[in-house]
C-alpha cells in the first residue's frame, strides 16, 4: 500500500466522511432528545400508564361494583430496571428517528434547504406530524388494556401511514406547485379514509378519563420530543460538518 | 456532467438512504418487533410513543 493509499483512506472518501457525519450527529442529537424525553415521560406519561394498569390486571375496577374507587390510588414506585430500560429504549428510538431526520436533511440541503438549530425545529414538527401525528389521528395512542385488532395489521398500517404522511410533508415542503401539494392532501387524508384495523367489539376496562389523558399525554410529550430531536439534529448537523470540513454553508 | 451526477449521488444520497436504512431498523427494532424480551422490556415506551404494542 502506497503512502498515498494510505492517507487518501484515513481522510476517507466524500462519501465516508457523510455517513460519519450523519451518524455522529445522528446519536448525539438522539441521545440526547431521548434522554430528555425519556424523562418527560416517566414523569407526565408513565403515572397515567400505571393507574391504567390497575384496571387492566383487575386491581382496580370501575363499573360493576358497589365500591367506591378513588380517583387517586397509590401507583407503583420508581422502578430502576423498568423505568431504566424504558429510557434506554426511548434513546434508542429517537436516534432511530434523528437518521431518518438527518438522511432527509442533508438530502434536503443538497437542494439548497438552510439546515441548522432554527430551521432543526421546523423539521422536528413536520417529524411529529407525519410519525405521532398522522398515524394517532386514526390509531390513538393506546392506554394497556384496550381492546384493539390484530397487532400485524395495525402494525402494516402505521408504517404505511407514516410513509404516506412523510412524503406529503416533503411535498408541502418543496414541491413546486398545485399537482404536488394535491398531491400531499391526498397522501394525508387517504389512510384515514381507508381506515385503521379496528377491533370487533370494545372491552378495555380502563376509564375513559384515563385513556383520553393518556393520549394527550402522549402526543403532548411527543410534540415536544419532535422538537428536541429536529433541533438537536440540526445543531449537531451544522456543528458535525465545520468540524468534518463537509459543510456547504459554512 | 455524468460525472457530476455520479458525485453527488455517492456524497449525498447513498449515505443519506444508508442511515435511513439503519434508522428504520433501529426503530423497528425498538418499537415494532414483537418477541417478548424487546417487548417487555420496550412495553412502556411503545405504549408511550402511539406505537401499535400488542
Amino acid at each position: 500500500m502506497t503512502p498515498r493509499m494510505m492517507c487518501a483512506m484515513r481522510q476517507g472518501s466524500p462519501a465516508t466522511k457523510m455517513i460519519q457525519r450523519l451518524l455522529v450527529s445522528g446519536l448525539f442529537a438522539g441521545a440526547a432528545a431521548g434522554l430528555i424525553v425519556g424523562l418527560l415521560q416517566l414523569v407526565f406519561v408513565q403515572p397515567v400508564l400505571l393507574h391504567a394498569e390497575l384496571y387492566e390486571t383487575g386491581a382496580l375496577v370501575h363499573f360493576g361494583t358497589s365500591e367506591v374507587v378513588s380517583a387517586h390510588p397509590e401507583l407503583p414506585a420508581f422502578d430502576a430496571v423498568r423505568d431504566g430500560l424504558s429510557i434506554v429504549f426511548t434513546m434508542m428510538i429517537y436516534t432511530g428517528y434523528a437518521m431518518l431526520l438527518l438522511a432527509a436533511m442533508s438530502v434536503a440541503e443538497d437542494r439548497g434547504a438552510v439546515v441548522d438549530g432554527r430551521t432543526g425545529i421546523l423539521w422536528g414538527v413536520a417529524g411529529f406530524v407525519a410519525f405521532h401525528l398522522a398515524p394517532g389521528f386514526t390509531l390513538a395512542p393506546e392506554v394497556p388494556g384496550v381492546a384493539a385488532a390484530d397487532i400485524v395489521g395495525r402494525q402494516i398500517w402505521w408504517f404505511g401511514t407514516v410513509a404516506a404522511a412523510a412524503i406529503a410533508l416533503w411535498l408541502i415542503a418543496f414541491g413546486k406547485g398545485w399537482t404536488a401539494w394535491g398531491i400531499a392532501v391526498a397522501l394525508l387524508i387517504a389512510p384515514h379514509l381507508i381506515g385503521a384495523p379496528e377491533p370487533s367489539q370494545f372491552a378495555g376496562p380502563v376509564p375513559t378519563e384515563i385513556a383520553a389523558l393518556f393520549a394527550a399525554r402522549a402526543l403532548g410529550v411527543g410534540l415536544a420530543a419532535w422538537v428536541l430531536v429536529g433541533c438537536f439534529a440540526g445543531y449537531f448537523w451544522q456543528r458535525e460538518g465545520e468540524r468534518t470540513g463537509t459543510a456547504q454553508n459554512v | 456532467m455524468t460525472t457530476q451526477i455520479r458525485t453527488a449521488a455517492e456524497t449525498r444520497l447513498i449515505p443519506a438512504l444508508f442511515v435511513a436504512i439503519l434508522g428504520l431498523a433501529v426503530i423497528t427494532l425498538a418499537g415494532h418487533v414483537q418477541a417478548s424480551a424487546l417487548h417487555d422490556a420496550a412495553h412502556d415506551v411503545r405504549h408511550a410513543t402511539g406505537f401499535p404494542c400488542h
